[in-house]
């Protein structure tokens, strides 16, 4: 459910550093929680995405979620395959279920202070 | 009257069942202060023929069953028999807001298909299941327009209903837009004027036919708005769009218009309906109730509303409007009243009314007692100047069971004397022969 | 609605019906010249015809009676939907609005001749006056929520007038969307108040939230727990000293006519609901009419026109400051009949009957469902009450929403679900007074056998409806492929 090479923050964002670049998208636990997502709304390439702020929405048929960037840096892609197919979320969070990729700054620090696998499913034990 | 079922012997057994002595512990959290220590200062009821005579004596107090030659934005057109039948039906009228759609399918497609005729129409992709009116439209569509250009400013020609500019104005009290007006000349919108206001702004808005009647250089308006980067809003009389170009095909993005000459009274001046139309690629800013066919768990054919994270309900301050209604049977009424006219039947209302305006505009300017005040071409209602006092002239001629036009200078002082004439396909022309006739005889 | 027959020609629209030449009405022949069309409108001379339907008159009586078949109305069964207040809606008002002199006056007609029209909004502004405690009255507002924004609009007005601007509504955590939806129409920003565990404002969240940029705080009371705030008082106090003005969303005044009115409590603006309170039909989403009441500092600040009365004369005035217009012409004249009719009908006295008796019903209602389902407010409610599903979620993985589902089945209409938000699968539950015992009693059975199939048939309810004329109704692919609109080339979905 939350792979172990990724790392988590507490908005439900997952993260994976690849060089300096960090894929981002949302959990299982998340997409769980949001049912069927029927739209998501992403960032254009060259926008800065900042730690901690908003870069999109995600929507459900009767909610709307903010989708909170858990590094800062360049945005370098984003997931356009999600525009027709955003149920792509629900069914591979972790992979074809991805949203931006980020050019981060500095990738030795770039993902402190989040959360591992392990840290991650004993938060949301806690918020169920 | 009374509608209250529960008699006094269940009401003890209801209290029973809560466990309180009367009602009125239930009301014990209401502060002893702020309690309203007497009873209601309203007469007692009346019973239903008491009721009845009362209202039939308040409504005799009217003038009505006048022949009416005024439009400015409420148009006295014939309401088919059936469009009554149709909203007359209980299963419409005191059902909620079609949340539950299993059970609601009956207002759903209604409004679908109305929302399906609003787009044929005006020429545009999507429609939403109306707003409160054709003023509220067109300040919802400058909204919409900030929202979707990321301006702020808009640009109204100064030839929109004065009332409509003036709701646009309330709208934007709150900083959330700003409003300017561009000028006319002869009745029409100035366009070389129009284009040094349209720099940066969000959306031109335009009226064709307008106040005056004018029928708009719609084609260029648009292009002017999309020439700076703006939305160009348009907005219509839908029983002229039976003979007039649908402004989709014009340019318009988004096409607003007051509905009720669709197959509503003119009840005063409402409830009428706001038509809200655009292009498909704005759907996700439109503000309102839409309407979309799907399919159930079995595959059948059903309809929904839908796009509802737009909403208050669900977006609460981040959505596209406050609105959390739609005039739902005033739109059953449009819908009803198209698919009794039909398309043949639309433009032969739309050409009897311009028939009968034109008729009754060149019969007026030969009574010598009337100037043109535009040269523009016009439709079905237009403005002359009037040379006397109006004000008397209308009340000689209320007299005589007539509604002499609109004075425009309830809205514009600077319009005294000029009165707006409007002529739907009612009226006949021994009527509009004894009326012109009246007015010079005066 | 009918449950026991199947469904013709569901999903057929109108424009698949008729023949292409088929009309219904025709205009009448022209008795005067006919101008050429192309020389009147030039350049803006429709080319295409728009494609609407070509019926005749008894295929539009046989389609709408259709589709009048699949609705459910006030008329149909009961329908419990709480905040929206569905009472029985009395026919004496369709007839009153379908009068001559009601229906066919135009707006702009002579004040001399529109008297009676003009004295019944008169009188229908004084009687709102009296039940809502504050003198001025607006008749204009289109709508609940529309009277939310010409209220706070008002409000707005009469800060900026004292030049004093102000920048911050507060709004608490149970309220309407329409709420900080109309705060962010009107320029303000939305601050969040809390509720306490009684239900009520958290009054030290209160204090700590106000302060000098506040221009107001919107509230309904009883609140949407459907509770009464019993520290209104202290409230609106504590909100007139930070130099903020009080408005109450009148959405629940069904509740509390005859025992207390908002100017009392302490408001300074309020609008009235009159497809709720006053019975007039909500016509499958509205015309509603949402008039607003407010305190004489404020009345300059309303909206042209209000109608005065001048001497034994009655006419539309502009108040001195007023902040413009909300909509076109006088307001929703024909919900205002009704709403009159209903108020002169029952009378002052039957007005407090009113809520008397919807306080009671509802009380009897949660009273005989408290121990089959969760009531997160132990107290009594005023006109309506919210229980929760929650222990049906955690226990036998049923949500709310299978349960209103499976309500259509008993022939009830769902109470309004998942809201307020701060009750976890709420189930906000309004029976009206206009329901007798029989029903109620009916209601609270469906509801127990509910739980029951809850407990030993999840299944069953997640399933549910059965009986309808369409099953649940796939929401996400309406959205992720809108078919918003009829197409003349294109085909119905086919049945699968």
């Amino acid at each position: 459910m939350y792979p172990s090479d990724l790392k988590y923050d507490r908005e439900h964002e997952w993260v994976r550093l690849d060089g300096d670049v960090a894929t981002i998208g949302i959990t299982h636990y998340a997409q769980d929680q949001l049912g069927e997502v029927v739209y998501v709304d992403l960032p254009s390439v060259g926008d800065e995405a900042v730690a901690g702020e908003s870069f999109g929405e995600i929507e459900s048929v009767k909610s709307v979620s903010e989708l909170f960037s858990p590094v800062s840096g360049e945005i370098v892609e984003v997931n356009g395959a999600l525009a027709g197919a955003p149920e792509l979320v629900n069914e591979s969070p972790y992979e074809d279920g991805w949203m931006i990729k980020v050019r981060v700054a500095d990738a030795a620090t770039a993902l402190d202070g989040l959360m591992t696998a392990d840290e991650y499913e004993a938060f949301i034990a806690g918020e169920a | 009257m009374r509608f209250v079922p529960v008699t006094c012997e269940q009401r003890e057994r209801m209290l029973a069942a809560i466990g309180v002595r009367s009602a009125e512990e239930l009301f014990a959290p209401i502060p002893e202060e702020a309690r309203l220590k007497r009873p209601i200062a309203l007469p007692e009821g009346l019973s239903e023929v008491e009721l009845a005579a009362e209202l039939e004596a308040l409504a005799a107090a009217d003038a009505s069953g006048l022949v009416s030659f005024a439009g400015a934005g409420c148009y006295d057109h014939y309401v088919p028999a059936i469009v009554d039948a149709v909203v007359s039906k209980p299963a419409f009228f005191t059902a909620y807001t079609p949340y539950q759609p299993e059970v609601s399918q009956g207002t759903l497609q209604a409004i679908y298909e109305y929302q399906s005729m609003v787009c044929a129409l005006t020429g545009m992709d999507v429609a939403n299941a109306s707003v409160y009116d054709g003023a509220t439209a067109l300040a919802e569509a400058a909204l919409m327009a900030a929202r979707v250009t990321k301006r702020h400013r808009v640009v109204v020609s100064s030839t929109v209903h004065p009332e409509w500019r003036e709701v646009l104005r309330t709208y934007a009290r709150g900083g959330t837009i700003e409003v300017v007006e561009a000028p006319a000349a002869s009745g029409v919108t100035d366009l070389e004027a129009l284009r040094a206001h349209t720099e940066g702004a969000a959306a031109v808005l335009v009226a064709s036919p307008n106040f005056f009647g004018c029928v708009e250089d719609v084609r260029v308006a648009c292009q002017l708005a999309h020439d700076a980067g703006a939305l160009a809003v348009v907005a219509v009389n839908p029983i002229l769009l039976g003979v007039m170009e649908a402004p989709g095909v014009l340019g318009a993005d988004i096409v607003v218009g007051e509905g009720q000459p669709l197959g509503n009274p003119m009840s005063f001046g409402g409830p009428g309906l706001g038509l809200f139309a655009a292009k498909a690629e704005f759907l996700r800013q439109m503000p309102g109730r839409i309407v979309g066919r799907t399919v159930d768990a079995e595959g059948k054919p059903g309809f929904v509303l839908t796009m509802q994270t737009r909403e208050q309900h669900i977006r609460r301050e981040k959505a596209t409007s406050n609105i959390c209604s739609n005039h739902s049977l005033n739109a059953l009424a449009a819908a009803v009243y198209l698919s009794a006219v039909g398309a043949r039947g639309l433009e032969g209302i739309a050409r009897a009314c311009i028939a009968k305006a034109r008729y009754l505009h060149d019969a007026l300017l030969g009574t010598g007692r009337f100037e043109r005040f535009s040269d523009a071409p016009f439709a079905h209602e237009f403005a002359l100047r009037y040379h006397g006092d109006v004000e008397a002239m209308q009340s000689a001629m209320l007299e005589r069971g007539y509604l002499a036009g609109v004075h425009a200078a309830r809205f514009d002082e600077a319009l005294a004397g000029v009165v707006l004439f409007a002529a739907t396909e009612k009226r006949t022309r021994s009527q509009i022969d004894a009326f012109v006739e009246e007015v010079a005889s005066l | 609605m009918s449950t026991d027959r199947t469904y013709r020609d569901l999903g057929r629209l109108i424009f698949e019906t008729g023949a292409p030449e088929s009309a219904c009405v025709t205009p009448p022949a022209l008795d005067v010249p006919e101008p050429d069309l192309q020389t009147v409108l030039g350049d803006a001379v429709r080319r295409e015809p728009p494609a609407l339907p070509h019926v005749t008159e008894v295929e539009i009586a046989r389609h709408y009676e259709r589709l009048a078949g699949l609705n459910f109305g006030v008329d149909t069964g009961f329908y419990p939907l709480g905040s929206c207040t569905m009472k029985y809606n009395p026919r004496i008002g369709e007839r009153a609005c379908r009068l001559d002199g009601f229906a066919n006056l135009h707006p702009y007609q002579p004040a001399e001749s529109v008297q009676g029209a003009l004295r019944l909004m008169h009188e229908l502004q004084e009687a709102l006056a009296e039940l809502s405690g504050l003198p001025a009255v607006t008749l204009q507002p289109a709508a609940g929520a529309h009277g939310e924004l010409t209220g706070l609009m008002v409000i707005r007005a009469y800060h900026e007038s004292r030049g004093d601007a102000r920048r911050r509504v507060l709004v608490p955590d149970s309220a309407h969307g329409t709420n900080p939806a109309t705060v962010a129409m009107c320029g303000y920003e939305v601050t969040q108040v809390p509720s306490d565990e009684r239900g009520g404002v958290d009054v030290e969240a209160l204090k700590a939230a106000l302060g000098p940029d506040v221009a107001a705080i919107m509230l309904t009371n009883p609140n949407t727990l459907g509770l009464f705030d019993e520290n209104i008082l202290e409230v609106t106090r504590l909100v007139h000293e930070a130099g903020a003005l009080a408005y109450y969303d009148g959405a629940n005044m069904n509740a509390i006519m005859g025992k207390v009115r908002p100017g009392d409590m302490g408001f300074d603006a309020v609008h009235i609901n009159l497809h709720k309170t006053f019975g007039t039909p909500h016509g499958g989403g509205g015309p509603g009419a949402g008039p607003v009441c407010v305190r004489e500092s404020l009345a300059e600040f309303l909206p042209d026109p209000v109608v005065v009365k001048d001497g034994d004369r009655y006419v539309f005035a502009r108040p001195a400051r007023a902040i413009g217009r909300m909509r076109s012409f006088a307001g929703n004249f024909g919900v205002l009949v009704r709403a009159y009719a209903y108020i002169r009908g029952v009378g002052g006295d039957g007005l407090a009957e009113v809520s008397e008796q919807a306080v009671v019903s509802a009380n009897y209602v949660m009273a005989r469902l408290k121990d089959a389902y969760d009531v997160p407010y132990e107290r009594s409610c005023m006109h309506e009450f919210v229980a929760s599903g929650a222990r049906f979620r955690k226990e036998h993985g049923v949500r709310t929403l299978d349960i209103a589902k499976r309500l259509l089945d008993y022939g009830v209409h769902p109470p309004t679900v998942y809201f307020p938000l701060i009750v976890d699968e709420a189930l906000m539950i309004e029976p009206t007074e206009t329901e007798s015992l029989e029903t109620l009693d009916a209601f609270v059975d469906a509801m127990r056998a509910i739980a029951e199939e809850a407990e030993q048939d999840p299944d069953r309810l997640r399933g549910a409806p059965y009986t309808t004329p369409v099953r649940r109704l796939d929401e996400a692919r309406a959205v992720k492929e809108p078919d918003l609109a009829w197409r003349p080339t294109e085909t119905a979905p086919r049945e699968a």
